[in-house]
């Protein structure tokens, strides 16, 4: 294997190793920049996470390899080691004075290539480089067969499609269980594109994938249809492959973890985390394939709207769930929950086309302070520019007040919300059709609202519900277990924040923008699928809103990104909700 | 003779903060770490840990006295304040700490406040410990020669 594949490549391997360190505590942070210099390695400390994140959007082939601590205030370890391997394809290690095995388990589940224990050994980290030199050499094996299999197919059609099993394995490293991935593979392989150069899965890039993937069907995706649906030039079969084989650890991560958590307050968004996100992608209609809505978890028994495990519960179920629906009940959190789900997505997009209005307008955001980076992960969010981190807050919160109700009261709990939505929303360019996902959530309240809207006022917030989570979750910096844990997770964050808000408020405002809505589930589901893909947008947009949580498995990907749509909620509040 | 007299000072004093249980490996590690670009470095991360970490203990101060207690809260706040004294080695800290998230698991408040105190009062002695240490090191002159370890 040659070197040559670093992008700096260095002589004399591995000195020179371009190590980015991301702990909070500064004493720590000293002294593992002292070690790593010691071994010769190129250090970068930061002592935020979503600082580091942008570090690392801002110089995509800056770093090597990534060191992290677990526990974090404004976000979750978790979430940033899947952040970074997923946006950035590297090697994370983690570090914490907790060796719990479960945490441990975590962490190789999250991606981690390896965790420390602290107190940190200097030897331990003489070994770093091998994480990084790894990665190369599997990067270059699959190269290396999509070449072959690239030339094996030409000039025939096909034929082979063991072989192109065979080397899908061994690209993707994991067994692909997927049986779409061998009617995929019938595509060439461009060679001039099989270079060593990484593929940066950007806000945008990423955005496309998760569409296609809607589009399609999560159960029917494979490699070959996504790449020919994203239409991407320079993208070959083989990034779309690993991409799509990262994006289902994802997600699976998510719903697992979502599973877990459904025990508590329903809308854990937690597993939204940008694999989920990319459900949300689907925007339109994919969603109705996923049955990942949780939403049977919500149980609208007696009208109110319980966000029970609104946690998008895998993708995989039936979108129907829009459980985000049920989550929202009462507290209006709900939404949070569900939206993640993929499956609402697909509701949502029914036809909320219109474009959230700028939520810039709002002001109440100041959440944003996180810049988005383009490249985000998962998240559907079109895109989320750094400065449109004020706007995705802005979003979150028209997309809360808009929603239902019109009123003041929304920005409130927008605000609060904004954050962590504004993390998810950070997606600065809500399609419209996000934004249509986004509003979609408000049929979900709709059901509802038949119970509350008498009482919703105008509040609107049914955004709120939506609660971010996900990503606002992490931008708090707060366990994201918090958030996901919370149907609202955010909510109660940010609800708490809010006292102007209560949750009743907020979930009459949800219920005002379900009005227009129409209860079918469908819709639920789009809303959940909002919120998801709201939440994807917020996640890095929020990263100032606090919510730490977000990563909270999956929970960034929960934050209903359709907060972001909520700008559009309110256009659509008008048209739909308005009963 | 002075000199040597006073190194002798330092590596006893080194020796029993050891014996006695107040410092571990992970203090060595430091050592191993100082060198001509960063001569100093040990002491600096000492004072930089014990300037972060009184915050910490403050948060847990007013955590504590809240009622009722928030044990999710300390037990986040101790984790915390347990990694950052790992850090240069504190080991009967870190073992205070240990025993009080024990408490914090067990819901038990006033085991909290009781090792809480202690934790306090081991903090305190260590860092006097260390600034005597620290102080001697000085004053024995360039700290590579009696205390790098081989």
């Amino acid at each position: 294997m040659d070197n040559g594949c670093f992008s700096s490549p260095k002589r004399d391997f591995p000195a020179g190793l371009r190590v980015l360190v991301v702990d909070d505590d500064p004493t720590w942070l000293k002294i593992l920049e002292k070690m790593l210099k010691k071994c010769n390695y190129e250090v970068t400390t930061c002592c935020l996470a979503r600082h580091a994140l942008s570090l690392l959007r801002e110089r995509k082939d800056g770093y090597d390899i990534v060191i992290s601590d677990v526990n974090m205030p404004d976000m979750d370890g978790f979430k940033l080691l899947e952040h970074v391997g997923l946006e950035m394809d590297l090697p994370v290690i983690m570090m914490s004075v907790d060796g719990e095995t479960s945490k441990v388990m975590k962490g190789v589940q999250h991606g981690a290539c390896d965790y420390l224990l602290k107190p940190i050994r200097m030897k331990e980290l003489r070994n770093i480089w091998q994480h990084v030199f790894r990665k190369k050499i599997h990067e270059a094996k699959e190269f290396e067969s999509f070449e072959s299999i690239h030339l094996m197919r030409n000039g025939s059609e096909l034929s082979d499609d063991g072989n192109l099993f065979a080397v899908e394995d061994v690209t993707s490293s994991k067994k692909r269980k997927d049986a779409d991935s061998k009617h995929d593979d019938k595509e060439c392989l461009d060679p001039s594109s099989t270079k060593k150069a990484r593929v940066v899965w950007s806000v945008d890039l990423h955005q496309k994938f998760v569409k296609a993937v809607n589009q399609i069907g999560f159960d029917k995706v494979g490699p070959k249809k996504i790449l020919d649906l994203m239409n991407v030039p320079w993208l070959t079969r083989e990034n779309v492959a690993s991409h799509l084989q990262k994006y289902r650890l994802y997600l699976s991560r998510i719903q697992k973890e979502n599973d877990q958590r459904s025990s508590s307050s329903g809308m854990k968004h937690s597993d939204f985390p940008s694999k989920d996100m990319g459900s949300f992608g689907f925007q339109n209609s994919v969603i109705k394939q996923q049955n990942d809505v949780a939403i049977d978890n919500y149980n609208h028994s007696d009208g109110s709207l319980q966000l029970q495990n609104v946690e998008t519960k895998s993708h995989e179920a039936d979108p129907k769930g829009i459980v985000s629906q049920s989550t929202i009940a009462k507290k209006g959190r709900i939404l949070t929950g569900n939206i993640a789900d993929t499956n609402m997505r697909e509701s949502l997009r029914v036809g909320l086309n219109q474009t959230f209005p700028p939520l810039e307008s709002e002001g109440n955001h100041a959440v944003f302070d996180c810049s988005m980076p383009t490249p985000y992960s998962w998240t559907e969010v079109p895109h989320m520019q750094l400065k449109e981190e004020h706007k995705s807050l802005v979003y979150l919160e028209d997309s809360f007040n808009q929603l239902p109700l019109h009123g003041k009261q929304q920005q409130h709990i927008h605000v609060d919300q904004s954050q962590s939505v504004a993390s998810i929303s950070s997606a600065p360019s809500i399609t419209e059709e996000e934004a249509a996902a986004c509003i979609e959530p408000k049929p979900l309240f709709a059901d509802y609202n038949n119970d509350y809207a008498s009482s919703v006022s105008s509040t609107g917030n049914a955004v709120a519900t939506f609660p971010i989570q996900p990503g606002s979750l992490i931008m708090n910096g707060q366990s994201s277990e918090r958030i996901s844990t919370t149907t609202s997770g955010l909510k109660t964050q940010e609800y708490n924040n809010l006292s102007s808000i209560s949750d009743q408020e907020i979930y009459q405002r949800n219920l005002l923008g379900c009005e227009a809505a129409s209860a079918s589930l469908d819709e639920d589901l789009h809303f959940y699928w909002l919120e998801g893909e709201c939440y994807n947008n917020m996640n890095f947009g929020l990263q100032n809103i606090g919510m730490s949580e977000y990563y909270d498995p999956g929970l960034i990907s929960e934050a209903p990104i359709h907060l972001y749509d909520s700008a559009d909620y309110s256009v659509m509040d008008q048209g739909l909700f308005i009963a | 003779m002075d000199k040597i007299n006073s190194r002798r000072q330092v590596a006893a004093m080194k020796q029993s903060l050891f014996d006695q249980g107040y410092l571990d490996e992970q203090f060595i590690q430091l050592e191993e770490l100082q060198d001509d670009a960063n001569p100093n470095f040990v002491e600096e991360i000492v004072t930089l840990y014990y300037r972060d970490s009184s915050r910490l203990i403050s948060n847990l101060d007013h955590t504590l006295e809240r009622n009722p207690v928030d044990f999710n809260k300390l037990d986040t706040i101790m984790h915390q304040f347990k990694g950052s004294s790992s850090s240069i080695g504190a080991k009967k800290v870190k073992a205070e700490c240990t025993l009080f998230m024990e408490y914090c698991r067990a819901r038990n408040g006033e085991g909290c406040r009781r090792s809480f105190q202690q934790m306090k009062k081991e903090y305190a002695t260590l860092r006097k410990k260390l600034e005597t240490y620290f102080h001697l090191a000085r004053q024995a002159g360039p700290v590579e020669t009696a205390f790098r370890p081989k």
